[in-house]
């Protein structure tokens, strides 16, 4: 997916004027936080849970490569492959290849973050093979030719007067005059136009929210049921995770679980939890003939062992996004790419270079309100830094801050020279803005003062004014 | 080299660690085999009974509809009850579970039984739980000729019957009932955790039932199995 | 001469109220010395937030041995800002870490540094101020101040002490007013949209004044609400705790004498 993450700021200005996004995000944005708050204060372990998962996540990066074995026998011994893909290249490419051996005209996708990043409907579009998005919130932005927005609610930014307009001109065959005005109706459609899709897909795509190694099994979780009407009803299931889905055993997805839903919306559990081991068994009356999981690195395995390690750790809950400002701002697209909030800050520059993805982890006042709720407890801020400890190293900041910052910097190491500097300064400053006690306007700080007053300084600095007062004691 | 090895090799080589290390080799078989639990839940020190009423409040919480009976004699008449609550045709689809074929059925002449895996057209399924698990209010279903997966999904409507007796307080104690049944390692090829009807809330997140799955899910618990 | 007694602080003032607002300073010190310490203030510029925030570490580093080299000879450092005392407090033994000789200065040092509200009603056990402000007041809980240090119960307690005050809880207390140092020069107008939204949570408690104890924050928050033409005044809540609200409040002109 290409990516316009070094235009955050123009982004993120067209953000802030489009009303229709704003209207969406204002509706959205308490709900998430409010719900989970309330959600988290009834589980009275819940510390000690994200404790424990800190440590099980740890414990599995560090060795990711055994665990990694342990689930590809598993798999196999229940009849499933598993196919390792370098990159988002060769994962398209191994997703093509078996939807080609399997005859595939049709591809119904469950929610798959991975598919965004690997590009994947696009490129099965151009080898003539048609992926309809299942999820509601991703149909919905598959009819609007966008990407999500949000990592759960990918539709989050679209309000219910632009769905009504997409389903008119999209499902055609409908009668014009049909009332679309209330929510119900509108996901009454969707239910019946996605049904005809399920039942005639040659191939299911799902993601997979853990790998667990003791069983060899995926984990999906949502709330509509269209992952497990995608892996189900079609012939063959394909599950693409990237490699740091994966868990030991299913007593650690318990404990994931009780962490997973309720950062994320605030639910106990999603509706629907469903752990696929292989095909479908001898016997069986349904369930895929054939199960194959597609594990993509793309740059997590140089992320190990580094000062990122740590961002391995997500398990995709939103929450960080949830309850940024920023993110509140602006939403999702105007980061650029598959990831957003602040767990896109750090994962963007780690998958796609932080020369095209600076922007993202300089877009932080480093509240910390992401790192407080994330229930793996990942640094984020700190994450961010070290970003912009690369960058400066790198001389990719612009020359402006840089030599504002040099600039600051050498006075802070001279007190002497700080003090007089200063003491003459912002005399200056406190002169000129001694009769309204603020500047309206002020030619070094035009983004300051565009859209805010700035308070002028007193006059005298307080070093100063303790000097003097020690002098005339 | 093939992917599966160069990207092993590259987590080794992050990891300043070799694939034969014994004592990385023995911290993997040990949690594998061991399968540690974390900290005790507060659900897992509940009697019988508070857990049956904490699994019906949880259950009914996320809009499922629960109906109790005394006996398994009882369920036949029960989910005829409920299609006819609900205006719906008296016929259901079930699967091959020796516990359901035990049910009194000519008790219920007029409700029009099919088996096997779901139809488009069927409005409600029958299946029976592996267990229900209080700290959620969730039915834990197995696939298989018993329980065909499709039965969850399809229909709009879908009956689950769950014994008190197989009611858990945790997530993990649920896993000991799926895995109790079986023997052999394998797990079935799909194992749902399924809490409430289906939903969506992707429309200026307004919460709406029945997205994709079933729009109910009724919940007929018997008490004294 | 015998020395004074009490703890001896030293006071690290930031470089914003040093030029901005030295009215807090005093009021530091004020309520420091009420509370029985001896206050200094050495010489001092910045801790170096600016620089460290941007991936400036030698910088960062450099400044920060400036500042522990001044400070470390006082039994506490004390600061009236959140952002800066968590810079000092846990970042200082972030940039040593694996350091041999500057480590272990770092970590000491560290262990000394406060925020002052924190310091007052944490370390000396302070519960009550001896202040009088008439008036509805909400006040805004600064980002560093409650993630870094904790601080959340300390101001409302003294706060609460305060003869005539009326406290009025913000709604989003704990969300980011958009400051965020550099942040607001190189996103304003994300920052804008933040502090937008601070500034009507604000005005919906119906105070007539706003407290915080950071002036950072204050400074940006108070400049959206003049821009805004609101009449709610702006205050580091060390004013208010000192009893020395005479000065005029953030942004508002100096009355000529």
């Amino acid at each position: 997916m290409h990516a316009t993450s070094s235009a955050f700021r123009e982004n993120a200005r067209r953000a802030l004027d489009n009303a229709e996004l704003q209207r969406a995000l204002n509706n959205a944005e308490s709900r998430f936080v409010d719900h989970r708050a309330e959600m988290v204060a009834t589980i009275p372990g819940f510390e000690a849970i994200r404790d424990e998962a800190v440590a099980i996540k740890n414990h599995t990066l560090a060795h990711l490569d055994l665990y990694l074995e342990a689930y590809e026998e598993k798999v196999r011994a229940a009849g499933g492959t598993v196919h390792f893909a370098e990159t988002a290249d060769d994962a398209r490419r191994i997703v093509l290849d078996i939807c080609r051996k399997a005859n595939a005209k049709t591809v119904a996708k469950g929610k798959s973050m991975i598919s965004e990043e690997i590009g994947l409907n696009g490129f099965l579009e151009e080898n003539g093979i048609s992926p309809v998005e299942t999820d509601l919130g991703e149909y919905i932005i598959q009819l609007r030719g966008e990407t999500p927005s949000h990592i759960i609610a990918p539709a989050v930014h679209v309000t219910k007067r632009q769905v009504e307009a997409d389903f008119r001109r999209a499902h055609r065959h409908l009668a014009d005059d049909r009332d679309l005005t209330e929510p119900a109706a509108l996901l009454a459609e969707a239910r019946a136009v996605m049904r005809t899709k399920f039942l005639a897909a040659d191939v299911g795509i799902t993601g997979a929210n853990f790998l667990v190694a003791e069983t060899g099994t995926s984990v999906i979780v949502t709330n509509e049921g269209n992952g497990d009407l995608s892996q189900t009803l079609p012939r063959v299931h394909i599950v693409l995770a990237s490699l740091e889905k994966l868990t030991p055993t299913l007593n650690d997805v318990s404990q994931f679980l009780r962490l997973l839903a309720p950062s994320a919306t605030g639910q106990r559990m999603t509706v629907y939890t469903t752990f696929s081991t292989g095909p479908r068994r001898p016997g069986d009356p349904d369930g895929p003939e054939e199960y194959h999981v597609v594990l993509l690195d793309n740059g997590r395995s140089s992320m190990i062992g580094t000062e990122f390690q740590d961002v391995l750790r997500c398990i995709r809950c939103g929450a960080c996004m949830n309850h940024c400002p920023v993110y509140q701002a602006v939403g999702g697209h105007a980061y650029g790419w598959v990831y957003a909030g602040p767990i896109g800050a750090v994962l963007t520059p780690a998958l796609i270079g932080v020369d095209k993805a600076g922007a993202l982890p300089n877009a932080s006042t480093f509240c910390g309100r992401c790192e407080e709720v994330c229930p793996m407890r990942i640094p984020l801020p700190r994450m961010m830094r070290h970003w912009r400890e690369r960058e400066f190293e790198r001389h990719l900041q612009p020359a402006t801050v840089r030599a504002g910052l040099a600039f600051w910097a050498f006075f802070a190491r001279h007190p002497w020279l700080y003090r007089t500097a200063t003491r003459i300064a912002f005399g200056m400053l406190a002169a000129l803005g001694r009769r309204r006690g603020r500047f309206r306007r002020l030619p070094l700080a035009r983004g300051w003062t565009a859209a805010r007053d700035l308070p002028a300084p007193e006059g005298t600095t307080f070093q100063a004014q303790w000097a003097e007062r020690r002098r005339s004691r | 080299m093939t992917a599966r090895d160069a990207v092993l090799a590259r987590i080794r080589r992050s990891l300043g660690v070799s694939g034969a290390d014994p004592a990385r080799r023995e911290a993997v078989a040990a949690r594998l085999g061991q399968t540690p639990r974390g900290p005790a839940t507060p659900e897992s020190r509940l009697d019988r009974a508070a857990r049956l009423r904490l699994f019906v409040e949880k259950a009914e919480a996320v809009k499922a509809s629960v109906a109790r009976v005394a006996t398994p004699a009882q369920v036949p008449a029960a989910v005829a009850e409920f299609l006819r609550q609900n205006n719906l045709p008296a016929a259901i689809r079930l699967g091959d579970d020796p516990r359901l074929n035990a049910l009194p059925w000519r008790t219920t002449p007029h409700l029009s039984i099919a088996t096997g895996r779901a139809e488009p057209a069927d409005t409600a399924a029958l299946s029976h739980a592996e267990a229900g698990v209080a700290e959620s209010g969730s039915v834990i279903l197995a696939s298989g000729p018993d329980n065909p997966t499709t039965l969850n999904f399809l229909p709009e409507n879908h009956i689950v019957v769950v014994n008190a007796g197989d009611l858990v307080g945790d997530y993990e104690a649920g896993w000991e009932r799926v895995r109790a049944r079986r023997r052999g390692a394998l797990l079935p090829r799909a194992v749902n955790f399924i809490t409430g009807p289906s939903r969506s809330a992707d429309i200026e997140q307004t919460i709406q039932l029945g997205a994709h799955g079933p729009r109910r899910l009724h919940i007929i618990l018997v008490e004294s199995a | 001469m015998a020395d004074a007694p009490g703890p001896k602080v030293g006071l690290f003032v930031t470089c914003l109220v040093d030029l901005f607002r030295p009215p807090v300073g005093f009021a530091a010190v004020k309520l420091l010395e009420e509370a029985g310490c001896s206050v200094e203030v050495p010489v001092q510029t910045c801790c170096g937030q600016p620089a460290f925030n941007s991936g400036d570490r030698d910088n960062a580093k450099a400044i920060a041995r400036q500042v522990i080299e001044a400070f470390e000879r006082f039994e506490y450092v004390v600061a009236p800002s959140g952002s800066c005392a968590g810079q000092m407090k846990v970042h200082y033994p972030e940039l040593f870490a694996g350091d041999p000789e500057w480590s272990t200065r770092a970590n000491g040092f560290a262990a000394r540094v406060f925020e002052l509200v924190s310091f007052l009603v944490d370390v000396l056990g302070v519960d009550a101020v001896a202040a009088r402000f008439e008036g509805t007041v909400t006040y805004h809980d600064s980002c560093s101040g409650l993630r870094e240090l904790g601080i959340r119960e300390a101001p409302r307690t003294l706060l609460r002490s305060v003869d005539g005050l009326h406290l009025v809880e913000l709604k989003d207390a704990d969300v980011c007013c958009g400051f965020g140092g550099t942040f607001c020069v190189k996103y304003p107008e994300v920052s804008d949209a933040i502090v937008g939204r601070k500034a009507a949570s604000i005005a919906a408690t119906g105070a007539g004044t706003l407290l915080a104890g950071d002036l950072g924050c204050l400074l940006n928050m108070a400049g959206k609400l003049k821009r805004q033409g609101s009449g709610i005044e702006s205050r580091h809540v060390a004013e208010v705790l000192a009893n020395m609200t005479s000065a005029p409040a953030i942004g508002e002109p100096r009355i000529r004498e």
